[in-house]
């Protein structure tokens, strides 16, 4: 037995590991999804000159700023236990409205507004019918996708050039970073948004709701929160959000056309979920998000250093890694009792 | 019988509204012509452009009646139609009908062993349907494109542009291989026991365990087939472009496909299916979008119309909300019981329904509260 | 905490209809501060739609309740727990992804300079807890606990509102019982505190062991209140089972004359059959035509025993043997094919397919017997479907309406003949009789014996004594998820001799 009490360098260390890991299990999903992105991105460093500059690594935030916000939004409806096939359509119609308005000759400042607006708004029916209607989210967010994309062709189907000299200040506008670098005012503003939405989540009833619903609704129910209201809102932020990255992508890009933002909604999906949110909602950080983000760009940045590979293994291996993030959370997840 | 085509009725309306409204906008829409041994007209293109719509809700049906759902299967017709065009494409002779036979061959059993996929992450591993097939949405593409290498590959070879626009005694080839495809799905699930077990499992996964259904090899079958419809679809699609195109081959089908489903009647929460509803709401679909393109109004508002369908279809198949709009109609009666977020339903001990005295017929008492 | 004057809960003359019963009739509930105070009542008997009406899930259709002395209108769970009245559900009802700060805490949560306080919140949480005797890591998630620490979890939530009240709906049932100790403890100093608790189980040996004073309920009428001095367990699982006789027109005396000769082999031989949670490994055979009647009280492991035999449930230990040969208990398929057929008690969640037709409910065992390559020809169809409706008195507009459509009873009846039709072996029903009337009650009983006449080993469970007296050749009687007895039903067994075992058997 004595042999027993001594416990072997090897077992000490596994019993270290499982000391560090339990109690902290929630966090193993978006600590291997920066662990995934420090790899990707030190293969990187280590395959290609000019590769770890730190300009190159802030060119990932400023290329990607509107799928962040647009990753943050969805980031609340999946930890409340739903989903927003949405998204990449409120973008595109958001980005159409400013475009037009412009050329119409509204002032940027009520431009802008207006469009986020009309985004918290489509989320806001989104939700209303789900919470009232019981529609599925997946339906109903279909259905949302559908009338938002519809909404920009009745605009126009033509795309329409941003020419407004404030939008263009604003697209120009970067702040400068220590070393020579900077970032575009799009990621100074995605980073925020990240930034508040972290902060509403975990620090305000709201966004403590927004967990308690997803990690069970008919509990949270009976603990007196108010779920319909949860429920309405997250859609409502998801429509911001996508809204707010709509207009990001206008300062990005500098024209509004019916087809932007096209299969944006997946995108963002997947990169909540390679950022380590549980699909079936309560778990998950919108650091995570932001780091799916990245992920997902980092990506690209290797295929365009690369050369030789093509965009489309962007694609395949965001589905890989969806795979390997949905099955090491159903190899995480507590074993339901019953 | 009677109930099948009381459920049946509404689609039905909306189809005959359709037409009519095409009718009267555009003079001669009912003519039919034949040209060159193949019949012409806007109805013959309703159904020849539907046929891989329709394909695609034949399988979904059968996995939303088993409370599933495939997102891949754009992604599916894609990779399908990838398959095939680069193997005719690499053949010595693009137009022999034996190597568009082998290529055909080889893109339909891919598409089968990607719903065969599917069906393990969502019937062996229990991931969430949506989550499961959503992999293959974002995977499946980008497959496509490593397949054609990121161009559009198009092929010059007869036999293959023959299986969209050949035609047999005036009939277009697409609309028969729907028809072919009608009737096989037709036979296997209501001329077998499959249909019997698909809504079985489907009504009541546990009862139908119970009662002896293998449950998880009827959904993985299901996926399976539904990746095959899939593949047929993705064929139709690029033989009738003579082109494979990753990016755009079969581009939000699947959400046409799942609102065909709909529409024909199936519920989205499992059970009871009907092919004859999915055939029917199918060919709403495409009238749809041909009826746009007929009337001359921009092809995209298609896409309003197809969103107000949608919440139509689900507030229509809401309890919810088909008791708030009854309320009015039932002179002088009680609003109708609300479920969902009204409260908890009534529930007895341990969760079954009071059934302590009484034999489950309402108590006439109860319903004046 | 202030001593209030007068009861801390006063219900009384409780009515509560749901469609097509009454569950409550005139109930009623009285608690003292500071006191421990049993619900009790058989399944349907109202306990559960009596603690509803309290915490404001129903709403009563007649009655008063009366909290701390003043007249009061509970309006949801949320307007219960401001009137001082928490509950701590079976299932616990917290939310497992979260922190086990957050869980006691949440909508209460301390608020700092910017916004919540984590660390006031797991500050507060922690001293909660540690004056509840708990040593717990507040910051974990909550579903990182067993279950038990989150039934305590839940009351922790309780005490934290300041409940005068706190309701346990069968806190123990999934405890071991260590936890059980711990969960007792907890409580006793709640009722030092003055609290008034509802104590809710199926474990007498805990209602004598924790409780002052007990209600008991059945059929949805009071049937009185006791001290657990003036009333043994044996009295009380009397009054809690009641008195069935005469209820029915009976089925022909007793149904059968003793056991059949032992000498003949067993149809059905299992050996150790058990599942961690659910059933103690237990031994048991039947013989072809024998009916052996599964007595004990809800929560004893009844249920799970027979789902057991069936594959319902895979078994952790234990082997099966249909006449001599093993049979694989991983899904139910391996059973049916030796003959085996189960009828669930809950017909509505394992039973039936509500959306299909009488007609496919009642042929959906053969026909996955058959398999799918297979299906049956319509006359014959037809002509099977006809027998059994008529042969089972179901009372079904056409064989084509959904079976949802119909009563329990007939609903119960399609479920009995979907096994009828494959000529089982050995018919394993649970509960067939519960929540149908007293008509096709009747029916049923002579259903089965008839079956057994006919050579058909039978396996049935039922709450009701009676029944099990009047059907079975032998009685298994289980308690505390083991089986403590078998019985042979000679003439001598009587209601009086099952009940003791119900109460007392295995506890010497």
């Amino acid at each position: 037995m004595t042999g027993l009490s001594t416990p072997t360098p090897a077992a000490s260390a596994a019993a270290r590991v499982r000391a560090l890991v339990d109690g902290r299990r929630r966090f193993i999903p978006v600590a291997v999804s920066g662990l995934v992105l420090v790899l990707l991105f030190a293969v990187g460093s280590v395959r290609y000159t000019g590769f770890a500059e730190p300009q190159v690594m802030l060119n990932l935030l400023v290329n990607n700023s509107f799928l962040i916000v647009l990753a943050v939004g969805v980031t609340f409806v999946i930890l409340a236990g739903g989903i927003d096939l949405s998204t990449g359509s409120v973008l595109a119609l958001s980005a159409m409205i400013c475009a037009w308005l412009l050329r119409e000759g509204w002032p940027p400042l009520l431009v802008i507004p207006v469009a986020l607006l009309a985004g918290a708004a489509i989320g806001f029916l989104q939700g209303c019918i789900i919470h009232f209607y019981g529609v599925q989210p997946f339906i109903a967010t279909l259905g949302g996708m559908f009338f938002a994309r519809g909404l920009c062709y009745l605009i126009s189907t033509e795309s329409i050039p941003i020419t407004d000299p404030l939008f263009g200040t604003l697209a120009q506008a970067r702040v400068p970073l220590p070393g020579g670098t900077s970032l575009s005012l799009g990621a100074v503003v995605a980073l925020a948004a990240a930034g508040a939405a972290a902060f509403v989540l975990h620090r305000t009833r709201f966004g403590r709701s927004v967990y308690a619903v997803g990690g069970s609704e008919s509990s949270a129910m009976l603990m007196g929160l108010p779920v319909g209201r949860v429920k309405i809102g997250v859609y409502t932020v998801s429509g911001f959000c996508a809204a707010l990255g709509g207009v990001l992508y206008t300062l990005y890009i500098a024209s509004g056309n019916s087809l932007h933002g096209l299969g944006m909604e997946l995108d963002a999906i997947a990169a909540v979920v390679i950022g380590g949110t549980l699909l079936t909602g309560g778990f998950g950080y919108v650091l995570g998000s932001v780091v799916g983000v990245l992920t997902l760009g980092t990506i690209q940045t290797i295929l365009v250093f690369e050369g030789t590979l093509s965009s489309w293994w962007t694609r395949i291996v965001a589905g890989v890694l969806l795979l390997v993030f949905i099955l090491l959370q159903r190899a995480l997840a507590p074993r339901t009792v019953k | 019988m009677a109930a099948q085509t009381r459920r049946l009725a509404w689609p039905l309306l909306v189809l005959v509204g359709l037409l009519a409204a095409n009718a009267v906008a555009t003079p001669g829409f009912f003519a039919v012509t034949v040209k060159g041994g193949r019949l012409y007209g806007s109805l013959v293109d309703i159904l020849h452009f539907g046929a891989p719509l329709l394909l695609i809700a034949l399988g979904m049906t059968v996995v939303i009646a088993l409370r599933g759902i495939d997102l891949s299967v754009g992604a599916v017709v894609a990779v399908s139609g990838a398959v095939a065009c680069e193997i005719i494409v690499a053949a010595g002779d693009p137009s022999s009908p034996g190597a568009v036979a082998g290529a055909v061959a080889a893109a339909l059993a891919l598409s089968a062993l990607l719903g065969l996929w599917n069906g393990f992450l969502a019937a062996v591993l229990r991931i969430q349907p949506i989550v499961a097939t959503l992999i293959l949405m974002v995977a499946g593409r980008g497959l496509a494109q490593l397949i054609t290498d990121g161009q559009i590959t198009t092929v010059t070879s007869e036999p293959y542009r023959g299986i969209a626009a050949g035609s047999l005694a005036a009939v277009p080839y697409t609309v028969l291989m729907a028809a072919v495809t009608v009737l096989v799905m037709w036979v296997a699930l209501r001329r077998t026991a499959l249909g019997l077990f698909v809504e079985a499992v489907g009504g009541n996964a546990e009862a139908a365990r119970l009662a002896g259904i293998r449950a998880t090899g009827l959904s993985v079958a299901a996926y399976a087939v539904c990746g095959l419809c899939a593949g047929l679809a993705g064929i139709v699609i690029s033989a009738n472009t003579g082109s494979a195109d990753g990016n755009n081959a079969g581009l939000w089908i699947e959400l046409d496909a799942i609102l065909a489903v709909v529409i024909g009647g199936t519920l989205l929460t499992g059970g009871r299916f009907s092919i004859a509803g999915t055939v029917l709401g199918a060919v709403i679909v495409q009238t749809l979008s041909t009826t746009v393109y007929t009337m001359g109004v921009p092809p995209e508002s298609a896409l309003v119309f197809k969103a107000v369908v949608v919440f139509v279809v689900c507030l229509l198949q809401s309890p919810r909300f088909r008791a708030q709009v009854a309320a009015p109609f039932r002179r002088g009666g009680p609003p109708a019981p609300a479920g969902g977020a009204g409260g908890p339903a009534p529930e007895e001990e341990d969760g079954t329904m009071p059934t302590a005295t009484g034999d489950g017929r309402p108590d006439p008492r109860e319903v004046r509260r | 905490m202030e001593t209030a004057a007068g009861p801390a809960v006063q219900m009384s003359g409780i009515v509560k209809d749901f469609p097509g019963v009454r569950a409550l009739d005139g109930a009623g509930l009285h608690l003292e501060p500071g006191e421990v105070h049993a619900l009790l009542g058989e399944n349907g008997a109202g306990k559960s739609t009596l603690i509803k009406v309290l915490t404001g899930v129903h709403r009563p259709d007649a009655g008063s309740i009366e909290v701390g002395g003043r007249p009061v209108a509970v309006d949801g769970p949320q307007d219960a727990e401001r009137h001082g009245i928490a509950t701590v559900y079976q299932e616990v009802n917290l939310c497992p992804n979260l922190s086990v700060a957050e869980n006691v805490l949440l909508g209460r949560e301390p608020r700092g300079r910017f916004g919540i306080s984590p660390r006031r919140m797991n500050r507060r949480a922690a001293e909660l807890a540690s004056g509840m005797g708990l040593d717990l890591d507040v910051t974990r998630a909550l579903g990182e606990y067993p279950i038990a620490v989150q039934q305590l979890v839940a009351i922790l939530r309780a005490v934290d509102l300041d409940a005068r009240v706190l309701v346990l709906d069968e806190p123990t049932s999934s405890l071991d019982r260590d936890e059980v100790r711990i969960l007792f403890g907890l409580v006793e100093r709640l009722r030092s505190r003055g609290v008034a608790i509802l104590f809710v189980t199926h474990f007498l040996d805990q209602v004598y062991e924790l409780c002052g004073r007990m209600t008991v309920l059945r059929n949805g009428r009071p049937v009185g209140t006791f001290t657990t001095d003036e009333l043994d367990q044996r009295g009380l699982v009397g009054l809690m089972l009641g008195e069935q006789a005469g209820e029915l027109d009976r089925v022909e005396g007793r149904a059968h004359e003793g056991a059949p000769p032992p000498d003949e082999p067993p149809l059905l031989h299992a050996r150790g059959l058990g599942r961690e949670g659910g059933v103690a490994p237990y031994d048991l055979d039947v013989a072809p035509g024998q009916i052996v009647g599964l007595a004990g009280l809800l929560g004893s492991g009844r249920t799970e025993a027979v789902r057991l035999l069936f594959g319902a449930d895979r078994p952790d230990s234990g082997s099966l043997e249909v006449d001599g040969r093993l049979v694989s208990l991983r899904t139910p398929r391996a059973p049916i094919a030796a003959g085996l057929a189960y009828c669930s008690e809950d017909r509505k969640a394992e039973g039936l397919v509500a959306d299909l037709s009488v007609a496919d409910n009642l042929l959906l065992a053969m026909q996955a017997a058959r398999g799918w390559m297979r299906p049956m020809p319509r006359k014959a169809r037809a002509e099977l479907v006809e027998r059994y409706i008529s042969a089972l008195r179901v009372r079904t507009a056409s064989p084509d309406t959904p079976v949802g459509a119909l009563s329990g009873g007939n609903q119960q009846k399609v479920l009995l003949g979907r096994w009828l039709i494959m000529r089982p072996r050995l018919l394993i029903l649970d509960e067939p009789t519960r929540g149908i009337d007293v008509g096709a009650k009747a029916e049923v009983q002579r259903l089965v014996a008839a079956e057994a006449e006919e050579g058909t080993a039978v396996l049935f469970v039922s709450s009701e004594l009676e029944e099990v007296l009047r059907l079975s050749h032998r009685v298994v009687v289980l308690r505390d998820r083991r089986v403590v007895s078998a019985l042979d039903n000679d003439g001598g067994l009587d209601v009086d001799g099952v009940l003791a075992e119900i109460a007392e058997g295995g506890a010497r």
